[in-house]
Formats: C-alpha cells, structure tokens, sequence
C-alpha cells in the first residue's frame, strides 16, 4: 500500500492527460492551418468554421451531461432535423417565437427520453433509439418530405447569418453564452455535482440521498433542449428546415464528448474540454479541406467518419486502462 | 440511562421467511457498541430496519425520547445515523471534498456552490481525525482505509450521532486499521455513538465498550467487552455452552488418523493479497480436509488460490507432487479440480437453465465430440445423479429456477461429481438447505471420498466441520493457524482453539 | 423445425412471448386478408420475403449477441462495407478476367473483412471490458465511412447476374435469400440447442459469473457470438446488394441496428442475456417487415411507420423489464 503514492501521480497525470491533450492538439493544428494556408487565418474562415461548427457544439455539450450521468443520447441528430423544420415553420414570426418553439420542441423529445428511461427503465440507449425513429419519422411528417423554406422576411435567419454587433455570428454568441452557463451548472450547483456523482455511482449516490431521477431527467431534458437550438442554427444558417439532416450528429457529438476526456462510463467530464474536442473533430475537417484545396492530396469527405470512429478507438482504449486502474483502486 | 437508540421487539420477515424475532439493540450516547454474530444472524436486517432500508412488521425504534419515523436512507442521514457500507457508498471518482459535502453543499448567492468553503470543511473535518490529505483529488486514488475515513468524515461532517460501522477492518492492513481505531476512538470523544459491525472479534476488545450477540434472528446478550471473555462471544455466537468449551479445551485432542492415501495437494506459504496471507494445506487420496475459521479468516479466498481463480503473490500448489497453480477455473476442470462456491446464486445457478443444462455445464467438454454434444450421454448421466442424488425435480429440463434451494444444491453438487474430481473444493455446501437435504449430501461427500478422492470442506457450521472433517485446518485472519485430527475433536475443542489460536506456536505448518 | 420435434419440452417452455409474437403475427395477416388489397398473392409474398431475408439474417446474428447480455450497434455499418467491398472485387480487372473465380471472392472475401470487424468488437468486449453499446459504436461510425472511402461515395452499379441471384435468384418459386435465411436459422438453432458452443453462449447471458468458474470459455465464446452477428451482417449487405444490383455504401445497412434489435426483442430475445431464440428472430423480422407492409399498403406514409417502429421497440423492452421485475 504504501507504493500507491507513485500509482496516484501517474494516475492523477492520466486523468487530466485527456483535457490537455484535447487543448495541446487543437491548439497544434490551428498552428500548422495557420502556417500551411494562406486563408486559413482569414476572418472569413475563422467565423464561417465557428459559425458551421455550433450546432455540433451545441449538441456536444448536451451530449456531454448525459454521458457523465453513464448514460447516452442516440436522438440528438433526428431531434435537430426535427426542430430544424419546426423552427423553419415559425419563422415567419421572427426569432422570438422560433427560437422557443424549437427548444421546446427538442425538450419535448427529451421527456419522451427521460420518460423511458426513468419510469419505464428502458436502457438509455435503446429508448433513445426509438426516439431517433420517432423524431425521424416526425421530421419527415410535418415537413411532408420536403424541405422547408424559411421566411426569409423575418429577423429568423439573422441568426444563423447576421453578425451580433456587427462582429460574430449570432450562433457562436448563442453557443458561447451556452458553454459558460452549462460550465457553471456543472461545476457550481447540486445537480451539476449530482450528475458527476450518478454517473460515478448510482447506488452511492442514492445512498448519500441524492436526488438522483431529477439529475437524470434534467440530462436528457437538457441534451433535447441542445438538439432543439442546433436545428434552430441548422435552418436559421442554411435557410431551410432539413429533415433528412443530422445522421451521424450522435456520433461526433459522442466522439467529441470523448474526445473532451469525459469518461464514457461516467462520473468525470469537463465542458471546455467538450468544446475543444467538438473544434478539434471539425477543424480537422477543416484542414483536410483546405489541403484538398491544394490539390497536394484528395481526401474525400468520407474519411470524416473514418476519423471520428479512429478518434473514439483511440480514446476508448485510453479509457479502458484508466476505468480497469480506477476499479483495481477500488478494489471491487 | 438515557439510550441514543433503543430497538426493541422487532420482527422482520421477507416473503413469510422470519430474519429477526424480537431482536432488540440498546446504545447508549457516546459508547463503541459492537453488534456480532454469524453469517444470517440478522445483523444487517438490523441496521437496514434501523435505517430505513427495511420497513420493519413489528416492534419499536425510539430515538432518544421519541418514537423513530425514518422510513429512507436520507431520513436517517438527517435524524443523525449514518452508515458506513461495506461496499462504500462513495463515489470514487469524484474528489475528496464532494464525497464530504455532497447533497450538504456550501452556497454562495443561494445557488452556487462555494468550493473554498467546501474544500475548507472537508479539511477540517479531516483533520480531526488526524488526516492531511489534498481534498480536491479523486477519492479513487487514495488507499481503502483513507477512503473509509473520508465516508466516516462525511458522516461526521453531518453532525451524526451514531455512526453505523459495517465489516469496517475488511479490506484494511494492519497499520490502516490502527489509524480507523484512532478515528473511532476520536469519535467517541465527540461523543458520537459508534455501532461497530464485525467478525474479527479481537478487534472489539480494543476499542468496544458493550456488544450484542445475535444469532437466527434473535438477540442473545449484550454483555460489557470489559467484562467478557472471547470465549464467551463465541458461545454465545454459536449458541454453545462456554463451561463445556472450557473444561474440554482443555483435554487432548491428538487423534491416530484413519488410513491416508498419497497426497493429492500440497499448499505451501500461499498467499493471493490482504485477505489471504499465508496459508498450507496437504490434501491426501481418502479424506475431508476441513477449513474452519470465522467468516473473513480467508477460507473462500484459499479456496479460490487453489480453483485458479486468484494468482498467487506468492507460494507454492503442487497437485500430485507437480508444482503449478491452475491458470482458471478451465484448467483447474482439466487438473481434475471441481469448486463448488459459496454463493450458489451468484456464482453457481444459471437460473433460466434446467436442470439438465446446469448440471453439466462443468462437464460440456467431455459430452461432446467435435463441439456436438452427446445428449444420450447427457440424459443418462443426469438421470442417474437425479437418482442417486434424490433430487426432487418435476422433470430434467425443469428450469433450476423453480428447485428448492437443498435440491438447487444437489444439482450443483452433481455438477462438480459428473466430472470426477481428484479434489473437490466445497465452500459452505450445506447453507440454506434443509435438514434433510444437508444430512444427504454430507453422505454424498463421505462416499465420494471412500472411493480414493480428496475433498475440501469449508463450512461456518462447526458441527459439519467436526463431524464431516478428517482434519481441520483452522484459520484467522487470512492465515492457516493450526490443525485439528479427527477422531478427538470436538466443536467445543474447535471453538476453543478458534479463540486461544494466538496462544503457542504460530510457526505452526501443515505435515 | 423438424429438430424442434425432439424437444418437445423446449417447445412448451418457449417464452409466453413467443406465443405472443405468433397472435400478432395472425392478427396482422387476417387484418392484411381483410382490408389490404391484392394481400393474399403471390407478388405479394415475394416482396416481403425479399425485404424480410436481411433483416432476419442480422437479426439472427444479434441474437446471439443479445443472448450473451451484449448487443451490436455496427450491424448496419458492417453492411456496407462488406456491400461495398464485393463490387470492387468482381468488376476488378482480376475479377473480369476470372469471372467464376471473382465472384466466389466477392462473396468469400467481404464475408471474412466482416469477420474481422467481429474479432475487433468482440477483443474490445470480451478483453477490454469495454461496453458492448461503446465498443460496436466505433465501427457503427467508422465501418460506413471505410465503405464510402473504397467506393469514393460513389454508388456502384453493375449486372453480373451470378452475383445477383443472391439476391434474385429463385428456389422453388420462392426468393434465394428466403430459404438461405431458413438454412442459417435452422444451422444457428442446431448450434445452440446441439453444441457446447451453444449451451455455453446461453449460460455465459444467464450467468457469467457462473459459466466462468464451471470452466466455460468466456471470452472464446463472446468474440465468437460478434464474429457470426458481423459475418451475417456481410452476408445480409451483399444481398442487399444484388437485390439492387447496385451498392450504394450510404444507404445500404442504414437504420439495420434498430430492426435487428427490434426483431431480436420482439423474437423473444431478453437484453438481459441468457436466451437466443433463433426462430423468434425471424419471427420478430416477420412482423416488423408486415407492420411496415400494412401500413405502406394502406396509405400510411413511411415516416409514419418510422414512428410505429419506435413504439413496437419501446413496448416490447418494456414488456421485458416489466415482466423480470
């Protein structure tokens, strides 16, 4: 027992490693943009890469909570294309009436979430599955198929293409307010503390006389809240309800909650690592554009899966050393 | 005087099966109560009734002057008791600090939490008990005794008054049980009531002022620690009269053994981690060897270093005078080892399975030919276990599920015979099984070692040990401490040995 | 089922839900009778036989996985590789120039790189530890991409017609995959009711703990349980693709994860572990495949049906975890 002081630094280091990691390697790739492309540090492509990149941090971040309570959100991408038609709808009353009603929208489908979950007791998972099926399936009735124009007379698209003060998209403002409050939910309040502890341990929590089902409800409440403001930016951004979009957003959220360092078993995550490894994932689509730019190579746009699954494989393997040492701590 | 918690008449049954008959507990402010008693005494229904865990059927829970309403484990955190779990109820990956304050956090501005001020108590609390540690790391990363201090802190840091202790010394070496003594003792100089949970029964001496004996549901005595002898708790634990221990404890119990084959199995100096440090045995072809000791002395972990399913940190196991441990339970089948284990739904039913299935699970790889499996084979062989063993079964392919639990055992039993064994490990084979049904499988056991085979019997009943063993290996605390020959011993001799172990020769080892 | 005739207690002992799953079946077929027109056909039997093969085929596979407590997300994904890998193969200049040699490679060849996605889900599970649900996620996201980088998203039409009866070919008037799906099944359910393999994945579901220290074969026997689910995953994207004479790596396999585990459930399989009823599978295949018909037949839009697929997976789980609490 008494060599265990060397074992905690080495595990201490390892439990931060991730988060540094995530910064380190953003921060080297926007070296090597920047040095390699003439454009790459232009405005323009500063702003439209945040500006595309929100949405998937927006869903990153709400993906975020429910994996640190050990569950997971497979409905995300379906309840943005979802809300992306919803919003579309509304937006001929501007963006006071568009905005709620699209998180309503996607909250409305994290109760059905939470719903299954909590009360019914059906695997996160597979309820979140079925809600997938459903919001798809939705999207595609209301919007009859078809895109959805929005009302381009309205303020509505002023968000996903109009600069606040004349300086960032609205979207990023949007996003960046976003991070700051989940930040503070998560590191300042009970039920951000209650999430970690869920996710560390949901007996122990109960045992402590937590309020474990509302933690969980509010996670799910919360990432449907998330893909309700992504599909908000999706049709505001591109003019258009979509709702055959957002396959596959599940799994770059996931990949960048990962990729952020949060633990995917729970108990351990971080909201600015969550954000840096959403930047990481696109700004790594970003350069490959950018060198197919150049013509040196041709990437094409599939390997972007390629990646993200490479990305996840990678820090799964981490992670599954650090969860073996964590549980031979316990010794359980 | 004024009890902190007095319980008393309390009944409790699950599905008609009665688990405490007005079982009673008294604890006084300020005082280390230790609350003893063999495997399914009814010490933790105890603690879960008091707790709110359990709803109790019958009797009363008086808290100081008024009658308790705790109906939930949170409930009992805000009257004052907190439980200390032996699986901890903790969150390990979180830091010290939060598993403190936890659902009691500081707040700045109503709705923050005010982590100098949290880090700040949950020094200080710590720091009571002697304790300086940085409170922001991962619980996980420090050892089991700190963590068991940090449940203890957050027990404290909720202004309990009685703080629940189940098995608190488990998983501790020696140096981390000094320190959690120092804690307790601290505690009671806060005056704050301890209830201390325990088998090692040394232990109370040091630091408990009375403790309560329970056994099958009943509370037998409350006697003070100052004032009773080790000897005493046991019988009383056991239900034995502590006169005829004494008088024949002391009569000589060298025995001629029966005719011995060769050896089957020696075990030398075998140890697997802090459970089981230092433990022989020599098995040979025609006899029950026993395992006796108190629960936590290491006997299911010896069995697990011998079935393959702990490596060794360090020993030697020689199987028919060839050296090597088995590398899982697999090649233990191979090396002809069977292992019956203790937790027959944990670990040995597959309840959904029938009867068939379950028992030839162990056996699959000799019933089949290139993967396909002989079921005329299987039948026969099942068929004729059912018979011999009296297994009351509808049917083969009844699901296991539906048995009783003696002809559940039977069925495992049979599993482990249908592959002829050498050895045959059992662990606890008679618990939970009706009179009838232990008779007959004690005969089963003595007949299959009449045919040249080697058995090792763990049980926590020693009238099973003395009656059944042709040895007992005794242990304590993770060590095999002396050996007992049959004829000559008698559960009293058993007993006293059990509690005199610490007296003459400790560099005892198996012939 | 003429094996099922030996067990005639393993019949009676049939989950009540197996019962179950064959009243919805007769419902749904007398409401079809009744108010779907041109039902009671031949054409019409065809085209759910077609449709209903590759999702039994998959469902099948994760089964058996489900049956070990775990479950496979990548089922879809491994699909299109393994459909996207066999065009390459025979329309390659080797494959032109043998064209016997280069078709038995189309099949063999993506039929063992979907093994091989098997061996790298099951390693993950059965060494790693890793959750089966985070573990299959990695190929559930990557498979589809490696498909969509060989073929450069390119959707690969072709006409070799030796390929094609995979998928259109006839036996006895009915669809080639149809009796295949009927073949494997009854080789999966001689496996688990007859091997030791079997006996082993069941009690590896029922109780791990258990299967371990009666010596059973863990890890073996999960890594193998991933390898068959990938294997047919394969199989059923290489008929999908000669079903259309094309592969198209987007689309080919997509959404196949939640009609296999939809299938899986509805069959009788519990999440849980410890049960792998093989003709349950085809059972739950069947009647997912027939809601999709009736209400596509009856002037409800697919994207209804998504929704009604969503409730029928939901329902049935939560039959599950109500009847074991």
């Amino acid at each position: 027992m008494l060599d265990e002081t060397a074992f905690d630094l080495r595990n201490y280091m390892r439990r931060n490693s991730a988060s540094v990691t995530v910064w380190v390697a953003l921060l080297a790739l926007i070296l090597f943009g920047l040095m390699r492309y003439d454009n790459f540090g232009s405005a323009y492509n500063f702003s439209s890469f945040l500006n595309y990149n929100a949405m998937f941090i927006a869903i990153a971040l709400g993906m975020c909570f429910v994996i640190m309570t050990g569950g997971i959100d497979l409905s995300v991408g379906s309840v943005a294309a979802f809300t992306s038609v919803v919003a579309a709808y509304l937006s001929p009353y501007g963006i006071q009436v568009a905005l709620p009603g699209a998180i309503v929208a996607g909250v409305g489908f994290g109760a059905i979430n939470a719903f299954c979950i909590i009360v019914l007791r059906i695997p996160p998972f597979i309820a979140t599955l079925a809600t997938m099926l459903a919001a798809k399936g939705g999207a595609l009735v209301i919007s009859g198929a078809q895109t959805i124009s929005v009302d381009w007379g309205s303020n509505f698209t002023k968000l996903g293409m109009g600069q606040a003060f004349g300086l960032f998209p609205w979207a990023i403002v949007i996003v960046a307010g976003l991070t700051v409050v989940l930040w503070l939910v998560l590191e300042k309040t009970t039920i951000g503390r209650t999430v970690l502890a869920i996710g560390g341990s949901e007996d122990a929590s109960n045992l402590m006389g937590l309020n474990v089902n509302r933690a969980k409800a509010f996670v799910y409440l919360l990432s449907g809240g998330c893909a309700g403001l992504a599909g908000l930016f999706l049709a505001s951004g591109f003019g258009a309800g979509q709702p055959l979009e957002g396959i596959g957003w599940e799994l770059s959220a996931i990949a960048s909650v990962v990729v952020g360092g949060t633990l995917l078993t729970g108990g351990m995550g971080s909201i600015p690592a969550t954000v840096a490894g959403a930047l990481l994932l696109g700004l790594v689509f970003n350069v490959l554009n950018f060198e197919n730019g150049q013509g040196t190579i041709s990437f094409s746009a599939y390997w972007q899966m390629v990646i993200r699954g490479g990305f996840l494989f990678a820090v799964i393997l981490l992670q599954a050393r650090v969860i073996a040492k964590q549980q031979r701590a316990i010794g359980s | 005087m004024n009890a902190l918690v007095s319980m008393t008449g309390i009944d409790k049954s699950f599905a008609g099966v009665p688990a405490l008959t007005q079982a009673s507990l008294e604890i006084a402010p300020g005082e280390v109560h230790a609350l003893i008693g063999q495997n399914g005494a009814g010490k933790s229904t105890m603690i879960k009734v008091l707790t709110g865990v359990y709803r109790r059927d019958g009797g009363r829970v008086i808290m100081g002057r008024e009658d308790s309403q705790i109906t939930s484990p949170r409930e009992a955190q805000e009257a004052g008791i907190a439980t200390i779990y032996q699986e901890l109820n903790l969150v390990p990956l979180r830091s010290v600090t939060e598993n403190i304050i936890m659902g009691y956090e500081p707040k700045r501005f109503g709705c923050f939490v005010d982590w100098r001020e949290g880090n700040r108590r949950a020094r200080d609390v710590l720091s009571r008990f002697g304790i300086d540690i940085d409170v922001t790391e991962p619980l996980g990363n420090f050892s089991t005794a700190i963590q068991q201090l940090v449940a203890i802190a957050r027990a404290v840091s909720l202004d309990a008054k009685l703080v629940i202790m189940d098995e608190p010394t488990s998983s501790l070496d020696a140096s981390e049980v000094e320190v959690l003594f120092g804690v307790v003792r601290e505690l009671k100089n806060q005056c704050v009531s301890v209830l201390y949970v325990s088998h090692f029964l040394d232990e109370l001496f040091q630091i408990c002022d009375r403790v309560t004996t329970m056994r099958d549901g009943r509370t037998v005595s409350t006697r003070n620690v100052g004032e009773t002898k080790k000897l005493e708790m046991i019988a009383d634990m056991l239900g034995r009269n502590k006169d005829e221990i004494e008088a024949e404890g002391m009569t000589d119990f060298a025995g001629a053994n029966a005719k011995r084959g060769d050896i089957l199995l020696r075990a030398q100096n075998v140890s697997t981690g802090p459970r089981l440090t230092h433990f022989d045995l020599t098995l040979h072809r025609g006899e029950i060897v026993g395992l006796g000791g108190l629960l936590g002395s290491g006997r299911t972990e010896a069995a697990r270093a011998l079935f393959g399913v702990d490596g060794l940190d360090a020993g030697v196991i020689e199987f028919d005078g060839h050296p090597g441990q088995p590398s899982g339970p697999g090649d233990a089948i191979d090396m002809r080892i069977g292992f019956l284990p203790e937790d027959r739904k944990a670990e040995g039913i597959i309840p959904d399975m029938s009867v068939r299935e379950n028992m030839t699970l162990a056996l699959l790889p000799k019933l089949a030919a290139r993967g396909q499996l002989d079921f005329a084979r299987e039948r026969a062989i099942v068929e004729a276990f059912i018979t011999d063993l009296g297994i009351k079964v509808a049917h083969m392919d009844q699901p296991i599920r539906e048995l009783s639990g003696g002809n559940q055992q039977k069925v495992l039993l049979a599993r482990w015979l249908a592959t002829e064994p050498d050895i045959l490990i059992l662990d606890e084979p008679t618990r939970g099984v009706d009179v009838g049904a232990k008779r007959e499988i004690q005969s089963f056991i003595r007949s299959y070692v009449d045919k040249g085979f080697g058995v090792v019997l763990i049980s926590s009943e020693f009238e099973e040990l003395v009656e059944g063993a042709d040895r007992i290996v005794v242990m304590h605390e993770g060590r095999s401490v002396r050996e007992l020959h049959n004829p000559g011993i008698t559960e009293n001799i058993l007993v006293g040995t059990l509690a005199h172990h610490d007296r003459g020769d400790e560099a005892w080892n198996a012939q | 089922m003429e094996r099922a005739m030996k067990f005639p207690r393993q019949v009676a002992s049939m989950p009540l839900r197996f019962h179950g799953g064959i009243a919805a079946l007769l419902v749904l077929l007398v409401f079809n009778a009744i108010f779907t027109p041109n039902f009671l056909q031949m054409q019409t039997l065809f085209v759910n036989i077609s449709q209903v093969a590759t999702i039994a085929i998959v469902a099948m596979g994760m089964t058996l996985v489900i049956a070990t407590g775990g479950i496979d997300l990548s089922v879809g994904a491994v699909m299109a590789l393994a459909g996207a890998l066999a065009p390459l193969i025979f329309l390659s200049d080797f494959g032109a120039a043998n064209p016997t040699l280069g078709v038995a490679l189309a099949i063999i060849l993506p039929l063992f790189v979907a093994g091989l996605c098997g061996v790298f889900n099951g390693v993950m599970v059965a060494v790693l530890n890793v959750q089966p649900i985070i573990a299959t996620l990695i190929l559930f996201i990557s498979g589809r991409g490696i498909a969509q980088v060989l073929t450069n998203g390119n959707l690969q039409t072709f006409s070799n017609p030796s390929f094609s009866y995979l998928g259109t070919g006839k036996v006895l008037g009915l669809p080639f995959q149809g009796w295949l799906a009927v073949a494997i099944a009854c080789v999966l359910f001689w496996v688990i009711a007859r091997t030791s393999w079997g006996r082993y994945l069941l009690a590896i579901g029922g109780n791990e703990r258990a299967a371990f220290l009666s010596g059973g074969p863990v890890r073996r026997v999960k890594i193998g349980a991933y390898v068959v689910c990938a294997a047919l995953s394969g199989l059923a994207g290489l008929i999908v693709v000669a079903i259309n004479s094309a592969s198209d790596a987007a689309r080919n396999g997509n959404l196949m994860e939640l009609d296999a585990i939809a299938a899986a459930v509805v069959g009788g399989a519990l999440l849980q572990g410890g049960r792998a009823p093989i003709f349950g599978a085809i059972l739950g295949a069947v009647i997912i495949q027939l809601v999709k018909y009736t209400l596509l037949a009856n002037g409800v839009e697919d994207e209804v049906a998504l929704i009604a697929k969503a409730v029928i997976i939901i329902l049935a789980v939560w039959m599950q975890q109500f009847r074991r609490s």
